[in-house]
């Protein structure tokens, strides 16, 4: 009966805490998942001062701030409770993230825009940064400890479960609504959304006890004055948050940010595969990824943490060049050739072309002109003998002048051919064109060049008026995406897969490892820093430093390519896995040799 | 066992060096002078990520030196 009201209880204080803080991060990731969207909506690239607040935006919530958010909170947390401290980071994150959903427009309001979503994009930094170490302290200050890593794993999840729903609502919001709605307004419902999954949360929370072990810690009177100096001014204390740091955060973060954002992004821009597309594989691959935080979690109270880490580690460092070497070949057009497969259907055959977006407005200078931005359409089908199929869907834009009614078709000869009127005064003159390579799947994109019009034809449907090409323009399509067959979708929900699961080795067992590295009264602040300099700053760095990687590998190719010299990099899209590999590398020799394997009890 | 993680000490020093060699003079002085939009990396390099490799690396360095991870 005793055992039966315990195992209630714990399973109140896991629910409680696992879901405020899954869904701190599901609104940490929406302002991620949306930043494209979000940067037309406050950062408009023309402006530099406003550019240069959103790179401030994303770097300093996501690496700086979450760090001194694990020490303020952390401080609190063990001062005056974990209760009421990650009560506040969870109403601090929900209405930050909820006034994020109601900011005006830069058009509306101006620069104030992007500064009040900088100042509630630190706020949210600020709430995560002391909502993990809080959420886990309070778990685990509730668990047996030979139960610590199972019912602490159920914290772990949270973290792929808030990017899971963050992606879920936007999909679904994105598909509920017409492109131009959720463009317009619709990408607010995300933020709104937060405020009453954070107002259930905090019911919950607000009926939850102190953990045992606090209270335990405050009735003797042993609360810490000054954690901060104890935690970090202490050397006893001190050299194991160094360990924590070099032996094991500083691995997951880049394991972590690899498996989930780097896969990510290289399906969507390396491989240019549809965005609808890559949603859907990460969705089915974190859905089936995360119960294996729970296993690992589980499995860490029956061996040792340590080493389930280590191995996963391990297996991630010695994988990720053939795991996306594999990857890439899935769907590239090159080495499906190379491998004898044959084309049933020309890769250049163009299978349609419509008008995507017309978007008209007055020339700045003279507003008589009205100016006409196009965008048309153009799809390609490849397909091979072997039944993969390619869909590749490239928009190229037109620019003109006082232009009225378009179309855009595609013939039989593989030409697409555009129609528009243009009308000055009251002559209407009609334009008919043809696009040069109107798409070649790989081919390099063109800047803007009007000598795309290969072809031009123009009459007059009023009378006299003679028609001057001057005023037309057309930037040649940069977006490529292309469609996959199941065969190859699968495929890649089993490659991302494969690296979700050494995200819950590594991760998994972590919650139970740093709260037991640390003795009660300072283990809120000790354990929340190296677990936020290590993914947010390790980490949250890596998407950045691998693309900067791989681009530069790719940039030296070129430049080879064009003297006439050998490539330097075989494979160029491999070479950002570097960052990943060499940290998580040295993480875990240092975790190998210096940390203990059988250390689970050391402050009970 | 001790013995070598007290000797390592001086690789996780000279790995802090190099890494803080490559990040501010590689990569970080370029940033400050392309200036615009590479400066807040360039700011996050050099006072974030940069003085946090050296010292966190150099004082873990020290400590292994020093025995701290020695098993008793």
């Amino acid at each position: 009966m005793n055992n039966d009201k315990k195992t209630t209880g714990i399973w109140k204080v896991i629910s409680a805490s696992s879901m405020g803080t899954m869904i701190e991060w599901y609104d940490f990731y929406i302002f991620g998942s949306l930043a494209v969207l979000l940067s037309t909506k406050f950062f408009p690239a023309d402006n530099p001062t406003a550019a240069l607040l959103s790179t401030l935006a994303t770097f300093a919530a996501g690496f700086v701030v979450r760090p001194f958010g694990a020490l303020f909170f952390g401080r609190l947390g063990d001062l005056i409770g974990r209760k009421y401290t990650f009560m506040v980071t969870l109403l601090l994150m929900g209405g930050a993230t909820f006034l994020i959903g109601c900011v005006p427009s830069y058009e509306t309001i101006g620069f104030m825009a992007p500064v009040l979503v900088l100042i509630l994009r630190l706020l949210q930094g600020l709430a995560l940064g002391g909502e993990y170490g809080g959420a886990a302290t309070y778990v685990a200050e509730h668990s047996p400890n030979d139960r610590r890593g199972f019912f602490t794993s159920w914290i772990q999840t949270t973290a792929t479960l808030g990017l899971f729903i963050s992606l879920m609502v936007i999909y679904i919001t994105r598909h509920s609504l017409s492109k131009d709605d959720f463009t317009d307004w619709g990408w607010r419902i995300p933020f709104w959304v937060s405020i009453i999954m954070i107002f259930i949360s905090y019911i919950i929370r607000r009926n939850m006890h102190e953990s045992p072990v606090f209270t335990k810690v405050k009735e003797e009177g042993k609360v810490s004055t000054n954690p901060l100096k104890e935690s970090f001014g202490n050397k006893l204390n001190f050299k194991f948050v160094l360990l924590a740091l070099f032996g094991a955060t500083m691995g997951q973060g880049v394991v972590w940010y690899t498996g989930q954002f780097y896969a990510m992004s290289f399906i969507e821009k390396t491989m240019s595969i549809d965005k609808d597309i890559a949603d859907n594989i990460m969705l089915i691959s974190l859905a089936l990824g995360t119960p294996f935080f729970v296993f690992f979690g589980w499995l860490s109270d029956k061996m040792s943490r340590k080493w389930i880490m280590m191995a996963g580690m391990l297996i991630a460092i010695l994988a990720y060049r053939p795991i996306y070497t594999s990857m890439y070949e899935s769907s590239n057009e090159k080495s499906m050739k190379a491998a004898g497969n044959s084309l049933v259907i020309d890769s250049c055959k163009v299978i349609g072309s419509s008008i995507a977006e017309i978007k008209t407005t007055p020339d700045k200078v003279d507003p008589s002109i009205k100016k006409t931005k196009i965008l048309i359409s153009t799809k390609t089908d490849s397909l091979y003998n072997t039944g993969a199929k390619f869909h590749y869907t490239k928009v190229d834009t037109l620019f003109a002048e006082n232009a009225i009614e378009f179309d855009a078709k595609a013939n039989a000869k593989n030409e697409v051919w555009i129609k528009y009127k243009t009308k000055k005064d009251t002559t209407i003159i009609t334009n008919v064109f043809k696009l040069k390579n109107s798409i070649k799947p790989d081919e390099k994109p063109l800047k803007i060049d009007t000598l795309a019009l290969v072809s031009l034809k123009s009459f007059p449907d009023g009378v006299g008026a003679k028609f001057h090409p001057a005023g037309v323009s057309l930037k040649q399509g940069v977006e490529v995406s292309k469609n996959i067959t199941d065969e190859t979708k699968w495929h890649l929900i089993w490659m991302v897969f494969i690296q979700v699961l050494f995200v819950t080795m590594v991760y998994g067992p972590i919650a139970a490892f740093l709260v037991e590295l640390f003795p009660a009264k300072i283990r809120y602040t000790s354990m929340s820093l190296p677990y936020h300099i290590g993914n947010g700053i390790f980490g949250g760095l890596l998407p950045a430093v691998a693309t900067f990687l791989a681009l530069n590998a790719k940039k030296a190719n070129d430049m080879a390519k064009e003297a006439g010299e050998a490539l330097p990099f075989d494979r160029p899209y491999l070479e950002g896995l570097w960052y990943p590999i060499i940290v998580a590398g040295v993480c875990l020799i240092i975790g190998i040799i210096y940390i203990k394997a059988n250390d689970k009890n050391a402050h009970d | 066992m001790n013995q070598i993680k007290r000797i390592l000490g001086i690789v996780w020093i000279a790995i802090g060096a190099v890494a803080v060699y490559y990040l501010f003079i590689n990569q970080a002085l370029g940033m400050w002078k392309a200036g615009g939009e590479k400066i807040i990396p360039a700011i996050i390099y050099t006072f974030v990520l940069c003085p946090l490799i050296a010292y966190g690396l150099f004082t873990f360095g020290k400590y292994c030196l020093s025995g701290e991870y020695d098993d008793k």
